[in-house]
């Protein structure tokens, strides 16, 4: 497609936990943009297409889309091991951590420094997020049919706040619609 | 923490991952009605302040339960809480993607595939400006998030960068 073809890596069972712990450690303003950027333009085990595509099946799924997402990654490059592997680094470490920031919030959460370096932390992390998404559209570079499919999700769930599961099972179709003539028209 | 309080965060949060399509998340009114409203566990302040504190964390969004389970019963009540939102779904998703390796190349896998990848980004961007709803609490956030936003978008560096530059920003400005 439109990605390089150099040959992708594939990584070691130890290469995929230690990804995912730092994917997960890193993952500020949730997993799914950090995860992008470590899998396909870090280490290149996966093309833009490819991992939009197992999130977006991920999505669909109930449960936590990055978890989906991840045990995809994780069955892909070494089945029932990876599977484990990935999600378990992912949840771990962050739990770890989170465990350390209850205990430390509960006691200095309301120390002004504390709020005002998070707030800031926050803040660039949201525009990561956004970033990240104008990359991935422009890297995937979709037919008109399925932007409007795209465009529609982010002001459905980001403007006007339907609840999740009406936006992406309602967008489900037509975007279905609109790949399937994209791909008939090659 | 008590056989009860077991029970009824495994059967809740259970129950909440089985519908929670779209990431868990978009569920956060149904925990709010479990852990407030039916076992009042906590206040309504309390919830808001578990979940901008898993906000700011790194990790995955639903790490949000763990804290929940932490409030109610301590490290016991956080791995309850965090497996009983994540193993059942997690299954499901293990044998789907079982499904999918065995159906690989079948045309309509792969135009299903590439349909739901405008949502997947679309969703990602949507999150993005919640977030950025969130913390544009004046001039100074909101062209932090602006500038992180280009930075990312138009540049290959680590966007670690942009946090670190975050938390300076934040630390003299907000």
């Amino acid at each position: 497609m439109t990605e390089d073809p150099a040959p992708r890596p594939v990584p070691t069972l130890i290469d995929l936990f230690l990804t995912y712990g730092r994917i997960g450690l890193i993952g500020f303003g949730g997993i799914n943009a950090w995860a992008r950027r470590v899998l396909v333009e870090e280490k290149r085990w996966l093309t833009d297409q490819e991992y939009a595509e197992t999130l977006g099946l991920g999505q669909v799924l109930p449960g936590p889309n990055a978890l989906n997402a991840a045990i995809m990654v994780g069955d892909r490059f070494h089945g029932t091991a990876g599977a484990i592997a990935a999600p378990g680094a992912m949840f771990g470490g962050p739990l770890i951590l989170l465990a350390g920031l209850a205990m430390f919030y509960d006691a200095y959460g309301e120390v002004p420094v504390v709020q005002a370096v998070l707030a800031g932390v926050a803040a660039a992390a949201a525009g990561m997020v956004l970033g990240t998404a104008a990359k991935m559209t422009q890297k995937i570079r979709p037919p008109p049919a399925l932007l409007a499919v795209g465009l529609v999700a982010l002001l459905a769930a980001g403007v006007f706040r339907v609840p999740l599961p009406y936006t992406v099972l309602g967008l489900a179709p037509f975007g279905i619609l609109g790949a399937w003539r994209a791909l008939r028209a090659k | 923490m008590s056989a009860v309080i077991f029970w009824q965060l495994v059967l809740g949060f259970g129950a909440i991952s089985l519908v929670s399509v779209g990431g868990g998340i978009a569920v956060l009114p149904e925990m709010h009605r479990l852990v407030v409203e039916v076992h009042g566990w906590m206040s309504d302040a309390d919830f808001a302040r578990r979940f901008a504190l898993a906000q700011a964390a790194p990790g995955p969004n639903v790490l949000v339960v763990g804290l929940f389970g932490w409030h109610v019963g301590g490290v016991l009540g956080m791995l309850t809480a965090t497996l009983a939102m994540t193993l059942p779904t997690s299954l499901l998703a293990f044998g789907f993607s079982r499904l999918r390796t065995r159906l690989a190349g079948r045309f309509w896998l792969r135009v299903t595939e590439r349909g739901l990848v405008p949502i997947a980004v679309g969703l990602i961007a949507a999150s993005g400006l919640i977030l950025a709803q969130g913390t544009a609490t004046g001039w100074v956030a909101a062209v932090l998030t602006a500038c992180s936003t280009v930075f990312v978008w138009r540049t290959d560096y680590s966007p670690l960068w942009v946090l670190g530059a975050g938390a300076l920003v934040g630390l003299a400005f907000l």
